[in-house]
């Protein structure tokens, strides 16, 4: 393990564990309300972030962070406002991101969108003392959010209108995913890129599924398989010098192969066992 | 169902005779159409009150407007006497959308799906010994109690519904508010959903329902308020089954039997 010698890849270990962490957990969420989605769109939108950070000679990270928040909080008015539009609106605002992060690119100093490679698809060599900083304490706000609050967001997710009848305060929830989805989109910028951010809130809990039957487990199983794949992913990266972040999506969507040959079996299983119980409660009844 | 929680509730609210719903000259619009044109509605304490009417008659906008979920463009609402804009009291109120899966996009246990209905009365979400209590008795209440793990993607449409009023039931409601709980739920299951109601209407639970056709549910209905294009046609005693037969509309297969049958308890399902 001589890799861990060396200081940028101690770095990259940290923030790839921290994306193992968060991307599965906020993609549950966004999973169970169907909106698969969404980190792809706030994804585009970071880029102009990234952008601005460039032009004002800042850390990319924070700025990329107020853009994601901006534009996931915008994108939470559009999803709840229900209307028909609301795709195009949808449209508008990602590839306005987008289109926007290559604009300004060009117009900061020294700038070209070649700086902005490492940012789309991940880099494990350009992750900065000042970046592990940063992404301890964005992972550490996810982590709190979709741990925390639940079983909160499993109701707002699972069924919006009971969870409003049930006095929670959805609106605010639902801007917190939104802002939360945001926060992870940046943790998650540097190990597995922007383009490929979507892919890790949504793979490992596809993968997940395939196997588990309840909700928690499957929250804890797609983090499971976040951290494996990151980190196995991550290591890969520093022997064969390539993206991270197509090392580790392409390591996440061999974990879901594999899981979908397990589902079957394990299925037939579950199935027999159920049969059993089945049984001892057809006797129970009739006692009663 | 556990019901020490709702006496000490009533006693703390002692005018008795006070609507539980109280809806006054109600209008509301979807878009530019006009679904409820001017009802009143009023449940009290203890009442088994149905809803009905035929499709498109503006039955269950009303009761998604009393749970505030489609705004009145006119009209006056107050729950348990207080107005809905000031109204916070949701633990109260056990409400089952209309729905036909209790599913969504991730895996999720009976267990988890029902527990969700008792966060009105939980802090920060935290599920207590009594909450859990209170899961658990409402899964007995719908007879899923041997369900409790098994995922909801496998049920059938009649376990959904079940899984779906246990999930009002898990908060202890006073007052329970269901829309179509019976669509697409076969007679071995309406049974057990009636059964279930039965026991919460000896507990003292005052209900709305919505409903398509009595069914099963005949002898629990004290009053039936049937609407007709947004307006209140028939407010008082249950109409004959001729009643709903003659409404515009009907266009429903009966799954006739079971009522005039001695009401069953048990035994049905096994």
């Amino acid at each position: 393990m001589d890799l861990l010698n060396y200081a940028f890849m101690q770095r990259a270990l940290i923030a790839a564990v921290l994306v193992g962490i968060t991307a599965p957990a906020i993609g549950t969420y966004l999973v169970q309300r169907r909106q698969a989605v969404m980190g792809d769109g706030i994804g585009h939108v970071a880029m102009t972030g990234v952008a601005l950070g460039f032009l004002m000679n800042t850390s990319p990270v924070w700025t990329a962070t107020l853009v994601a928040v901006a534009g996931a909080v915008g994108m939470e008015l559009i999803r709840s406002r229900g209307r028909t539009s609301g795709d195009i609106a949808l449209a508008m605002l990602f590839y306005g991101g987008l289109a926007g992060g290559v604009m300004i690119i060009n117009l900061a100093p020294g700038g070209s969108t070649a700086n902005l490679t490492s940012y789309l698809f991940g880099s494990i060599t350009t992750v900065s003392a000042a970046d592990v900083t940063a992404v301890v304490i964005l992972a550490a706000f996810v982590t709190a959010v979709t741990l925390g609050l639940r079983r909160q967001l499993f109701a707002v997710c699972q069924d919006e209108e009971f969870a409003r009848v049930t006095g929670l305060p959805v609106r605010a929830l639902n801007l917190l995913l939104a802002v939360t989805a945001a926060v992870t989109v940046t943790v998650a910028m540097r190990i597995v890129g922007l383009l490929l951010v979507s892919a890790m809130m949504v793979i490992p809990v596809a993968a997940a599924q395939r196997v588990t039957r309840g909700f928690t487990a499957t929250l804890s199983v797609a983090m499971a398989i976040g951290v494996l794949v990151s980190l196995s992913g991550t290591v890969t990266t520093y022997y064969l010098d390539a993206p991270s972040g197509g090392t580790i999506v392409l390591l996440a969507i061999a974990v879901f192969v594999t899981t979908t040959a397990l589902s079957a079996p394990l299925a037939k299983r579950r199935a027999n066992a159920a049969r059993s119980a089945e049984a001892v409660c057809t006797r129970d009844d009739v006692k009663v | 169902m556990p019901t020490e929680a709702r006496a000490t509730q009533s006693t703390a609210h002692p005018p008795l005779d006070q609507p539980v719903i109280s809806l006054r000259g109600a209008t509301a619009s979807l878009g530019s159409r006009p679904v409820l044109r001017g009802i009143d509605l009023t449940v009290r304490r203890g009442e088994v009150v149905a809803l009905l009417g035929a499709n498109g008659s503006g039955k269950s906008t009303a009761v998604r407007s009393v749970v505030g979920q489609v705004p009145l463009s006119s009209g006056e609402l107050t729950l348990f006497g207080t107005d809905l804009k000031r109204f916070r009291d949701w633990s109260r109120i056990g409400y089952v959308p209309q729905r036909t899966t209790a599913a969504s996009g991730v895996p999720a246990t009976v267990r988890e799906v029902v527990s969700s209905g008792r966060l009105a009365r939980t802090r920060f979400g935290l599920l207590r010994k009594a909450d859990k209590a209170a899961v658990a008795a409402a899964l007995a209440a719908v007879g899923m109690d041997a369900h409790a793990d098994a995922p909801v993607s496998a049920l059938s449409g009649g376990q959904h519904q079940r899984v779906l009023i246990a999930r009002a039931l898990a908060v202890e409601p006073e007052l329970l508010i269901m829309d179509e709980p019976m669509a697409g739920v076969d007679l071995a299951n309406q049974e057990v959903l009636a059964d279930t109601l039965r026991g919460q209407v000896a507990a003292g639970v005052t209900v709305l329902l919505v409903l398509h056709e009595l069914g099963p549910l005949e002898p629990l209905i004290d009053r039936a308020v049937v609407l007709r294009d947004g307006c209140v046609v028939h407010d008082g005693p249950p109409p004959e089954a001729v009643g709903q037969h003659a409404l515009p509309g009907h266009d429903h297969v009966h799954p006739h039997a079971a009522h005039d049958a001695e009401p069953l308890r048990t035994g049905l399902l096994s």
